[in-house]
């Protein structure tokens, strides 16, 4: 570890912090119908659009029929994203010539883009024609961005009002998150992008003749474009196979830090969002707070373990840390945040390949997706998910002082702990359900690309990183099979709508109640006891769960790699 | 739900519009005129043809060049397409290795390139950028010290001198942004570039 590194880690977090706030205050406006600077510009459309889909801003939905709107825009998503692909061959926009993707795949991959996960069974450069790329992929990647943030709007009004029957109106959340944030976001990053050498283009593939003399062909598109929202909207899925390890998709160490700080700024920011609409930012405060206790520790070992090297190389000679998977121009330290912020995050996209990470630097990845992508968490996504926590952090400290439990004025009774533990328990079904079932089937554990512990790790990873919506992979697992297809594919459906459902019921529920006023007994929920709290129930629900299932992958391997043992 | 579907339907068809084909297409057209060479691939001409990308890194092995990394990208075996076979810095296929660091593969590559290394420079430690592979497979840097290392198998190779490669490399160390964002590398097509215009003088 070196002091250029943490340099670099502590900029990436004063950044964030220094964005909370600005970007808070802007999408509060934009959510409660404020004017903004680019109502005169968008105002017009946006009611245009809701006249069209025949709602408006006024009408406002009931939780189930929030809900029911969310489901209903997701189908639609999918089918036709489904479609795009298996009929990409008779379509535009598809100059390299690709023919059409297989049910299975088609089938994997559209849940994996409306379920804002971006799992990818496919090499882009090789399998996606342009036309997918940008009106199937880049559409989800707005789009399942947009249903995140609306669904965690819905649920900070569930907390922010009282005694009303509604929690907003889908269509207009959906639509103000992508024109007022996720748009024009992305057209400046798309050209600050390109600049940085990201390249833009329809062109076909370039053939070059090498200064050696030999051909390459270099795969080039609409990259940018695609780039700018897979980071904003905590997609993740890469244009080209590497992703952001691939110099076209972060050409630089500015680029790379841009994608990192894009990562994280909208789904820091809705703390804030939610501080505001509440009417304490401090509440906000405190569980970004828990957010960052969570983050700095996974980086600290991350770091440390992937500056220390794999110790069978050591033994040869080489120092320098692990950079077996990392580009030179992020080195060590850019390769670990980064692998902590995309997997804090539920993005997915990589810098470097996870799989070749030292078993505790890429156990560090695996816990983060484990806690429930809660750590900021995708876009909306954490917001909604570590309220989940809360609640049951909220109920924990009542029963140690025996008075019912109430979070910002509003009870916490059994109806909201029950759909809390509902959309918890979600989690670790799908993802040690589905990998433990992987394990003793021959077909499925002849995709693994390492043996031993290592191959236990990349089917444990593949599982907890759909379930979590997350979409970073163990690489060498050969996923574009049938049964990983089918079974990564209902993972990510399970992860994404059974925490959604029960989460938008909370939020009815809690609109519903009166607000009690605070009193002497009262827990102050902005305060460092609170966010201690907090950390402590994720940390010890997490550990339950998980632990023995990283002590057969990464932890295991660890000590075998220290005791000299390959596999 | 069914009161939902023209909503539904209304939404994704405009958005697809906006999103999936009004912002790439108006983007392209933006980046091609702000910043064309980007916006293309950051392309090297030479004479008028094209040599390769900045940012890409290419399969450099004769000893009168520069090397750069490992790469473990792969491609269609010619004789048997439904199969592949290593094809290092294939730009139309990228990926890294994936190698765990608990795979006798890995330990067994990097003893075998090391020992070529040894040989061709021996006494010096081997840099670790060059005896693994990159995440992309197209890494188009290497560290200054994987430059240096190489200094002496250029110049016999070339019969130049050893000082003026040596300053050569240096030239062509890129340091961080701000002298702390990234770590300093030399991208390896410009240096190689830069070797044979030496070469020429």
């Amino acid at each position: 570890m070196t002091f250029a590194g943490w340099l670099q880690i502590l900029i990436f977090c004063g950044i964030i912090v220094l964005l909370v706030n600005p970007l808070g205050g802007y999408m509060t406006r934009v959510y409660q119908g404020e004017r903004t600077f680019l109502s005169f510009l968008l105002g017009p459309f946006e009611r245009l659009l809701y006249r069209l889909a025949g709602t408006s801003e006024k009408e406002e939905q009931h939780w189930v029929g929030y809900a029911a709107a969310m489901l209903a825009f997701n189908l639609v998503g999918m089918l036709i994203l489904y479609a795009l692909q298996r009929f990409q061959a008779s379509l535009p926009f598809n100059p390299a010539g690709m023919s059409a993707v297989d049910p299975q795949l088609a089938f994997n991959t559209a849940a994996s883009f409306i379920t804002n996960t971006n799992w990818q069974n496919y090499a882009g450069e090789s399998t996606m024609s342009y036309l997918v790329q940008m009106a199937g992929l880049t559409v989800q990647n707005f789009m399942s961005a947009a249903t995140g943030m609306a669904l965690a709007i819905a649920l900070v009004r569930g907390f922010a009002r009282h005694s009303v029957k509604s929690v907003g109106n889908f269509w207009v959340d959906l639509t103000r998150s992508t024109l007022y944030v996720l748009l024009p976001l992305c057209v400046v990053l798309t050209i600050f992008y390109v600049f940085r050498g990201v390249p833009q283009t329809l062109g076909a593939y370039v053939e070059a003749t090498t200064l050696e003399g030999a051909r390459q062909t270099i795969a080039v598109g609409p990259v940018a474009s695609q780039l700018a929202i897979k980071m904003l909207g905590t997609n993740g899925g890469g244009f080209f196979n590497a992703n952001s390890a691939h110099p076209f998709e972060n050409p630089d160490a500015i680029s790379n830090l841009v994608q990192m700080v894009t990562i994280f700024a909208i789904g820091a920011a809705l703390t804030n969002v939610f501080g505001r609409m509440v009417g304490n930012q401090r509440q906000g405060w405190a569980i970004l707070a828990a957010m960052g206790v969570l983050f700095i520790a996974g980086v600290i070992v991350a770091y440390w373990a992937e500056a220390a090297g794999n110790p069978l190389l050591n033994q040869l000679g080489l120092t320098g840390g692990n950079m077996e998977g990392k580009e030179v121009r992020f080195g060590i330290p850019l390769s670990a945040l980064f692998a902590v912020v995309t997997t804090d995050a539920s993005c997915g996209a990589v810098n470097a390949m996870h799989d070749s990470f030292t078993a505790l630097g890429g156990m560090i990845p695996m816990i983060n997706m484990q806690l429930g992508e809660i750590i900021v968490g995708g876009v909306g996504a954490g917001l909604y998910g570590i309220f989940v926590f809360v609640i049951v952090a909220i109920f924990v400290s009542g029963l140690m002082v025996g008075r019912t439990p109430e979070y910002l004025g509003k009870k916490i009774e059994a109806k909201e702990v029950k759909m809390a533990m509902l959309a918890m328990l979600c989690l670790p079904l799908a993802m040690l359900g589905f990998a433990a079932v992987s394990v003793v089937l021959p077909s499925a554990v002849s995709s693994v690309a390492n043996p031993g512990p290592h191959g236990f790790s990349e089917i444990l990873y593949a599982f907890t990183s759909a379930t979590a919506n997350n979409g970073s992979a163990f690489a060498g697992l050969n996923g574009n099979t049938p049964w990983f297809n089918l079974t990564i594919g209902m993972a990510m459906l399970m992860g994404r709508f059974l925490v959604i459902v029960p989460a938008l019921a909370i939020a009815g529920s809690l609109a519903a109640k009166k607000t009690v006023p605070a009193s002497a007994g009262t827990f102050p929920t902005d305060g460092g006891l609170f966010v201690g709290l907090l950390v402590g129930v994720i940390l010890i629900v997490g550990g339950l769960t998980f632990l023995p299932a990283l002590a057969l992958g990464p932890i295991v391997e660890h000590f075998a790699i220290a005791a000299g043992q390959t596999f | 739900m069914l009161k939902q579907l023209r909503p539904a339907l209304v939404m994704i068809v405009v958005f697809t519009v906006l999103t999936g084909l009004a912002y790439p297409l108006a983007m392209t057209g933006i980046a091609g005129m702000l910043f064309p060479k980007q916006a293309a691939g950051s392309l090297v001409t030479e004479n008028g043809k094209v040599i390769g990308s900045r940012l890409i890194g290419q399969n450099f092995t004769s000893d009168r060049y520069f090397h750069g990394r490992p790469s473990a990208t792969t491609g269609a075996d010619p004789s048997d397409p439904s199969k592949s076979i290593p094809e290092p810095y294939n730009a139309a296929n990228s990926g890294g290795s994936n190698l765990g660091p608990s795979n006798p593969a890995l330990i067994a590559r990097v003893k075998g390139d090391m020992d070529k290394l040894k040989a061709e420079n021996p006494g010096q430690p081997v840099p670790i950028d060059l005896v693994t592979t990159s995440g992309s497979g197209l890494d188009p840097d290497i560290s200054p010290a994987a430059a240096y290392f190489q200094v002496p198998r250029v110049a016999k190779a070339r019969g130049m001198s050893e000082n003026d490669l040596h300053d050569l490399v240096a030239q062509n160390v890129q340091q961080p942004v701000f002298g702390v964002i990234g770590e300093p590398h030399v991208n390896v097509l410009a240096l190689n570039r830069a070797l044979d215009a030496l070469a020429k003088k």
